[in-house]
């Protein structure tokens, strides 16, 4: 047997969360205030898990790194939050969403987690609505959907194109009564840089504030980690630029398994890049994609002409454009899933069709013009007016389109100068989302006991590609509504601790660890930026551990980090002290760990020997050029065990995957 | 996009710590493409200061697309810099022209102490939030069903146009008395708006301004030029909103 326990429980899938959850341990309400808990991240898993504990008596200290918890990465979410509510009639259950969300993953999640999240996903509205979260509404005052890719029902709640903002303030404003009532201490502008474990146990953790620069001792008799995605490991992702690697790999190094970090998701929508001074990409939400149509142009001396400035997008006839999505899979045409949306058009550009003109000529359009034309004729109906002219459909139509998508648009003209409501948007596709992350148990539990891990940081409900709007879905669910019960079963066992001291050795060493780090990077007197080395990392993973990989591509990614990694040890420069704020100092610890993470990305993309989901390995494609799986040989969560700093030593550990409830076939989205 | 390139002069409020006293410094910057934005044109600075072994200058960012509220820079005399409905993070170096001297300083209010160079101290805005900007419902997911209770769609666009704010603090920092009245209002009107928010809304009301004005914030004269230079335009009218409930609150005050 495998050393991994996922802990699942027996029993029909539609009943296994009830039942496991009425037998799980409690702790009673006089015994929690005599116990700790640490929560590191206050996005929006990390913030609904610190409410929730809080709510119930914990003692909760929740650390972030930002100036406030309402600045985490959840916020800039745009789209929506899925949930099997079917307040459309549209034939919609919680069977659905679980079969969406397997089918959506490749068939490389785990049921039971999947089936739980789909379960309380209608919970999440409910309480977000609670809290006064201004979801959008229709005219009778019910709560609007629209679709995202990869489904064929309308489930996503949404609130404009600030549904992360709307739902992460909603958990902020939790939090922040906790706060106010005394139950959670909230550290901001703290980082926490290891992890302290005695007798094996999680048991506090070490976190620099990132003001006066003074390593804290925090002690607990849980730890829960909910720091977000490693995104930012390719340097230009839609990532905040804050979004690291480093609570996670902490832990990693501390003994965590680490699972399939190769699955990456790379988002079909994003802007193009313009530079070489570029920080960062920008989404545009795949909500978009329910009312813009993808396009390239039929011809290359077309897409010559868009890309010398000779040509405009709108000059090219209806029937010289290549609705390419429409064309390969008519039944989910431009909502197919984002893998398979950013492949064809990584599969356009590559062929000579891109029509961005930046250094690769990556770029392809999204088109709102039918859709304006066919929302305008709708509002002219419902208006009263039948005999409308094309302007006023056309105004309507634009209307119509800034309603539901209007900061998007504003966004798009701000940073490319173009205005998407006359021309069609360009877009590319970018790094958004990482599947993989820490390995977790059905509890959340890593292999570390008293170590969880929730929402992006963990590995655990997506597979080898998230739908969209499952990302907030996923880390509200585990916050809100897993970790309160499992969490508290592990605390069950610990009522009569006591406080856990934080002058013993164990907290002697890892700060040693830590302030030794801290020093070797001051004092290292190198010539090149922290930037300059990650934007070099950046290049190694994009190009070769990016949207198509192969065993070429990889192995020589996995020696170039090696050197790369000896490099920035031997050449960084960081200015400034210890003790104080040092944003450098910051960049260079985060960077230090995405190089081994890099290097363990590749090294799992590597054993990966079958393209699923956002894991394409160009060896493994079938005629058509669409994903191949193994299952006979693949069907596993790649879980790596971290054995020394030479990461190539690093074990790979197999939990297999078994299907019970759902027949394991081919996607199709055709 | 064809990229430009210009050449420009910085003035930059440096200080090195709270307890420090601070001055303008200038520098050179050449080579910038008018396709950057404000803070790739501040990383491509700091860079040049890392190679000229100086230090670098800090400023608060993390998701460089107008959402997360962290940047926060007065430019040539205005809150997030000479554009409108934008953060600093939005605005892009096709706004300035070659031989341009910009001068960045970081907000100043006596509720935001400096840190360091532009970045300051906003938790003040965190600690109004505690104090009542919530609904004080349990997160069990024990709640009623999400459409029970049907909302106007009228009531919950104005709720969601409140709710928008950042947190950016910009219209303190444009306000000649450094007053939080908009920031606080549009979290007082988002709730009122909504019937999850009626309940509670007189505690939540006169919570919020006791902090707010603990906290050292100004009076609010009526000026305006908080919702003009606010990222997010949110409107005045969520001030006249607060000003009402405030009122009802205190007549029904026992
Ligand atoms: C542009 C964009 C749009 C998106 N749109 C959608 C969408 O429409 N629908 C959807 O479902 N998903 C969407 N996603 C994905 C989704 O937003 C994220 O996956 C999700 O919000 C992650 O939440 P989280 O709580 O796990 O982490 P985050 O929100 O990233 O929070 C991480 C937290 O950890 C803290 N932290 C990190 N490291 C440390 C450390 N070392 N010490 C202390 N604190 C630390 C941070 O301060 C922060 O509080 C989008 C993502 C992006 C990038
Ligand atoms: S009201 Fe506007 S300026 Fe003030 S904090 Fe909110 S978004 Fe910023
Ligand atoms: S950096 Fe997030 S709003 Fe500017």
């Amino acid at each position: 047997m495998s050393v991994l326990d996922s802990k699942i429980p027996e029993g029909h899938i539609s009943q296994k969360w009830t039942d496991y959850k009425n037998h799980l341990k409690l702790v009673a309400p006089n015994n929690r205030p005599k116990i700790d808990v640490i929560v590191v991240g206050t996005g929006l898993a990390g913030a609904s898990a610190a409410a929730s504990l809080g709510e119930m008596g914990y003692n909760v200290k929740a650390f972030c790194f930002q100036d406030s918890p309402r600045r985490a990465h959840s916020i800039a979410a745009q789209g929506g939050i899925n949930a099997a509510k079917n307040y459309q009639n549209d034939g919609d259950s919680i069977f659905r969403l679980f079969y969406d969300t397997i089918k959506g993953g490749d068939y490389r999640a785990r049921e039971a987690n999947v089936h739980r999240l789909a379960e309380v996903s209608g919970n999440i509205i409910d309480q977000c609505v609670a809290q006064g979260v201004p979801f959008a509404r229709e005219y009778g005052g019910l709560l609007d959907n629209r679709s995202f890719g990869g489904t064929q029902v309308q489930r996503t709640f949404y609130a404009a194109g600030q549904t992360g903002q709307q739902l992460l303030l909603g958990a902020y404003s939790a939090i922040s009564r906790q706060i106010g009532l005394g139950r959670v201490k909230m550290y901001n502008r703290h980082e926490m840089l290891d992890i302290v474990k005695v007798d094996g146990k999680a048991r506090g953790i070490i976190a620099r504030n990132l003001i006066t620069g003074a390593i804290e001792r925090h002690s607990g008799h849980a730890v829960i980690i909910a720091t977000g995605g490693y995104g930012n490991v390719y340097f230009l992702s839609t990532n905040a630029m804050g979004s690291n690697v480093t609570a996670a790999w902490k832990i990693h190094k501390q003994g965590a398994y680490f699972a399939n970090p190769c699955y990456v998701q790379i988002h079909p929508t994003c802007i193009p890049v313009h530079g070489t001074n570029q920080s960062k990409l920008t989404l545009m939400s795949e909500s978009l994609r329910n009312s813009g149509r993808i396009w390239v142009p039929k011809k290359k001396e077309d897409a010559e002409a868009i890309r010398a400035g000779k040509m405009k997008p709108t000059q090219i006839a209806e029937e010289d454009r290549d609705y390419y999505l429409e064309r390969r899979y008519p039944a989910f045409g431009n909502l197919v899933p984002r893998d398979v949306a950013s492949r064809a058009a990584k599969e356009r550009c590559d062929a000579g069709f891109g029509i961005e003109a930046n250094d690769t000529n990556e770029g392809v359009y999204l088109d709102f013009s039918s859709e304006i034309k066919s929302k305008g004729k709708q509002a002219a109906y419902a208006q009263g007016i039948h005999n409308a002219t094309e302007e006023q459909i056309i105004a309507l139509g634009k209307k119509w389109v800034e309603e539901k998508y209007g900061n998007l648009f504003q966004m798009y003209e701000k940073i490319t100068d173009e205005n998407p409501y006359e021309l069609p948007m360009k877009i590319y596709p970018a790094v958004h989302y990482t599947m993989g992350g820490v390995w977790v148990d059905y509890n959340l539990q890593s292999t570390i006991p008293g170590c969880f891990v929730a929402g992006e940081a963990n590995f655990s409900d997506h597979g080898a590609n998230r739908l969209g709007a499952s990302a907030l879905m996923q880390g509200l669910a585990d916050g809100y509504f897993v970790l309160p019960y499992t969490v508290s079963d592990y605390l069950a066992n610990e009522i009569r601790t006591g406080q856990i001291p934080t002058n013993t050795p164990e907290f002697d060493e890892a700060e040693k660890r830590v302030k030794d780090t801290i020093n070797q990077f001051l004092n290292n007197n190198g010539s090149r930026s922290v930037d300059h080395f990650h934007k070099k990392l950046g290049l190694i993973m994009w190009n070769k551990v990016g949207m198509g990989r192969n065993e070429q591509g990889l192995k020589e990614a996995i020696a170039e980090i090696d050197q790369l990694r000896a490099e920035f040890y031997k050449d960084v420069y960081v200015p400034g002290s210890a003790d104080e704020l040092n944003p450098e100092l910051e960049k260079a610890l985060r960077v230090a760990d995405f190089m081994e993470l890099g290097q363990l990305m590749a090294m799992d993309a590597l054993q990966r020997k079958e393209s699923c989901g956002g894991h394409f390995r160009e060896e493994y494609q079938d005629a058509e050029g669409e994903t191949l799986r193994d299952d006979e040989n693949f069907k596993f969560v790649g879980a790596w065990e971290y054995k020394g700093s030479d990461i190539n030593q690093s074990q790979l550990h197999k939990e297999e995957l078994n299907y019970e409830f759902i027949k394991i076939a081919a996607r199709n989205y055709k | 996009m064809a990229s430009k390139y210009i050449n420009i002069n910085l003035k930059i409020w440096r200080q090195k710590n709270a307890n420090s006293k601070g001055e303008m410094k200038t520098y050179k910057l050449d080579q910038v493409s008018t396709d950057s934005s404000f803070l790739e044109m501040l990383d491509q600075l700091n860079e040049q200061l890392i190679n000229n072994r100086e230090e670098p200058v800090a400023f608060d960012h993390d998701c460089r697309e107008g959402i997360c509220g962290m940047c926060s820079l007065y430019i040539n005399g205005r809150a997030h810099g000479p554009d409108n409905a934008i953060t600093t993070c939005q605005l892009h170096m096709r706004k300035f022209k070659d031989g341009d001297t910009i001068y960045v300083e970081p907000w100043r209010a006596k509720a935001f102490p400096v840190i360091k160079d532009l970045v300051v101290d906003r938790s003040a805005f965190d600690r109004i939030q505690q104090a009542g900007g919530f609904v004080s419902v349990n997160t069990s997911g024990r709640t009623m069903d999400a459409n029970a209770i049907p909302i106007a769609k009228i009531d919950a666009d104005k709720a969601f146009e409140a709710a928008i704010c950042i947190g950016c603090g910009a219209c303190v920092a444009s306000c000649k008395n450094a007053s939080a009245m908009l920031f606080v209002s549009a979290k007082v009107s988002q709730l009122a708006l909504l019937p999850q928010g009626k309940v509670e809304a007189k505690e939540r009301v006169m919570n919020m301004v006791r902090q707010m004005d603990e906290e050292g914030f100004g009076n609010c004269t009526n000026t305006g030029a908080c919702s003009v230079e606010c990222p997010k335009e949110i409107s005045l009218d969520n001030i006249a909103r607060m000003n009402r409930e405030y009122m009802k609150a205190m007549v029904t005050a026992e």
